[in-house]
């Protein structure tokens, strides 16, 4: 127990002192995930939109397979994204290994698959006549798809929290293809993995506050987006 | 429809790409060096005294993945590694007689430890040898934690099962954690139970362990490291120049002074020998 307080206190020390290294990784790690999920943001939305609003023989089949993507083993998807990048792999000329970009990429792959599935579970959960009445008001096709994702935000946003939720917090992957490079690809989630492997418990416990103060943080925001003008 | 799927997975990648392109400068990855090494020179913080002096004056970017020796020979073997820091001599042998590596140099070593909880329920303490430490840890059913990872210390550690005549694998009182040095001296410490780990290591986590070291000095506990440079003839890809400079860094004089300064201003003692040049016969294997 003293040893969780202990951790909360250099956490605390961590940041009011603006350590540079902590700091460093927070950042990294606020800029990998926020970039994976905001590619998944685009991804996903389009790719959910498409799916739920399209008829087309197999969609069960497309859908069954977007929802069990949303649950990919990050150790998985590391592993893949490592072969697939190697030196002898087949996109080698990449030169992406162990690189930030990497872990972008990886981090997609876990990310995107769950905003696609929250995204057509949110608007195939629209009334069905919507869609009729918006296109007898006389919009467009691109408007009412614009319109039907606006009246879809709240659960759209809850896609997008959990797709940033799913990726900040892994390690698995991020540890296979960053490889947890001090300076470079070290993020909050790797260092502490490896802080734990050295036995400094009260350094690993601090990381694990900064990352969910980060979490936090991420997430007031984007619930206060998601709250605006809350629909009557 | 598993075409849009990968289609979909296609757009983020080139988005990323052009993301990133702006940020990967051209050429640089003759600028980066990639040491696969064993957790110990990590963990221990060795490499963080030496890498930045190695990057400032050669000017090459280390990256650094700290696995077991065992990983670390299978990157070199693929050619996915650049230079491997490793300690499993039998292994290391078997990989330059397979042609992997074009150089193998002796850097240092240190030893490795037999570690128990104190109430020491095989009574191991003070024993000589190795091989009777670990008879009396099997006959006395004591909870022993394998690295159970093929690293250089579980590499170690099947030899002197091998040596007490000890068939472990498998008995319930033989766990394999799978982990690092340091998670698995954490298991240890967990479960009251003996485990084999490098002095390095050991030293400087013990602070939270409450293990004791209980069997030391056996000429079988040697931990020996080499440097190996992975062959370029093998993998043309292997940045053979870097390699080089990391190899030629490590054997340095100045290199070898720092490996046996470190540690003792916190440990009071080295936790790592320098033994550049020297035959490993002089260490007495």
């Amino acid at each position: 127990m003293d040893l969780i307080l202990d951790g909360i206190r250099m956490a605390w020390h961590l940041l009011v002192t603006l350590d540079k290294e902590v700091l460093a990784v927070t950042l990294l790690s606020l800029k990998v995930s926020g970039l994976a999920t905001l590619i998944s943001l685009v991804i996903g939305v389009i790719g959910g939109t498409a799916i739920a609003l399209a008829d087309f023989p197999g969609k069960r089949l497309m859908v069954s397979v977007v929802n069990t993507s949303m649950g990919l083993p990050p150790v998985v998807v590391g592993l893949f994204v490592t072969i697939m990048l190697w030196r002898n792999g087949p996109l080698s000329r990449w030169e992406i290994l162990y690189t930030p970009t990497a872990m972008v990429i990886a981090q997609t792959i876990i990310a995107a698959p769950i905003v696609m599935g929250i995204s057509i579970a949110a608007i195939q959960n629209l009334p069905p006549d919507l869609r009729l009445q918006i296109l007898a008001l006389g919009a467009s096709r691109r408007q009412m798809v614009w319109l039907l994702v606006r009246e879809a935000r709240l659960p759209l946003m809850a896609g997008i929290m959990a797709g940033f939720g799913g990726v900040i917090s892994e390690v698995g992957a991020s540890i296979m293809v960053g490889g947890n490079i001090k300076g470079y690809t070290r993020v909050l989630t790797t260092a502490t993995v490896m802080e734990t492997g050295k036995g400094n418990f009260d350094t690993a416990i601090a990381l694990g506050v900064i990352l969910l103060a980060l979490c936090f943080a991420v997430n007031y925001l984007l619930t206060r987006v998601q709250q605006r003008e809350r629909p009557r | 429809m598993k075409g849009k799927v990968r289609f979909s997975h296609g757009l983020s990648v080139l988005a990323m790409l052009v993301v990133f392109a702006l940020s990967t400068t051209a050429g640089a990855a003759s600028k980066n060096l990639i040491l696969a090494t064993t957790t110990s020179t990590q963990d221990s913080g060795l490499l963080d005294v030496l890498l930045p002096v190695f990057e400032k004056e050669s000017g090459y970017f280390v990256k650094t993945i700290a696995v077991g020796s065992g990983q670390a020979m299978a990157m070199g073997e693929k050619g996915e590694a650049d230079v491997l820091l490793v300690h499993s001599p039998e292994a290391e042998k078997k990989f330059m007689d397979k042609g992997a590596g074009s150089s193998r140099r002796l850097v240092m070593h240190n030893d490795f430890i037999i570690v128990g909880p104190a109430g020491d329920p095989a009574k191991i303490r003070g024993v000589k040898t190795s091989a009777e430490a670990f008879k009396k840890i099997a006959h006395s059913g004591s909870i022993f934690l394998s690295r159970g990872d093929n690293s250089g210390t579980h590499a170690k550690e099947k030899g002197l099962w091998k040596s007490a005549a000890v068939s472990a694998e498998g008995q319930k009182w033989y766990q394999q954690t799978g982990l690092g040095m340091g998670q698995t001296l954490n298991v240890a410490a967990e479960k009251k139970g003996y485990t084999l780990t490098d002095r390095a290591t050991y030293l400087s986590m013990k602070k939270n362990l409450g293990l004791e070291i209980l069997v030391e000095g056996d000429a079988k506990l040697l931990n020996i490291y080499h440097v190996i440079e992975v062959n370029p003839a093998k993998w043309p890809k292997v940045n053979s120049p870097a390699a080089k400079a990391f190899a030629d860094f490590m054997v340095s004089k100045r290199t070898q002074e720092l490996i046996g300064r470190f540690g003792v201003d916190k440990f009071g003692a080295p936790l790592f020998f320098p033994d550049a040049g020297k035959k490993p016969e002089s260490l007495g294997l």
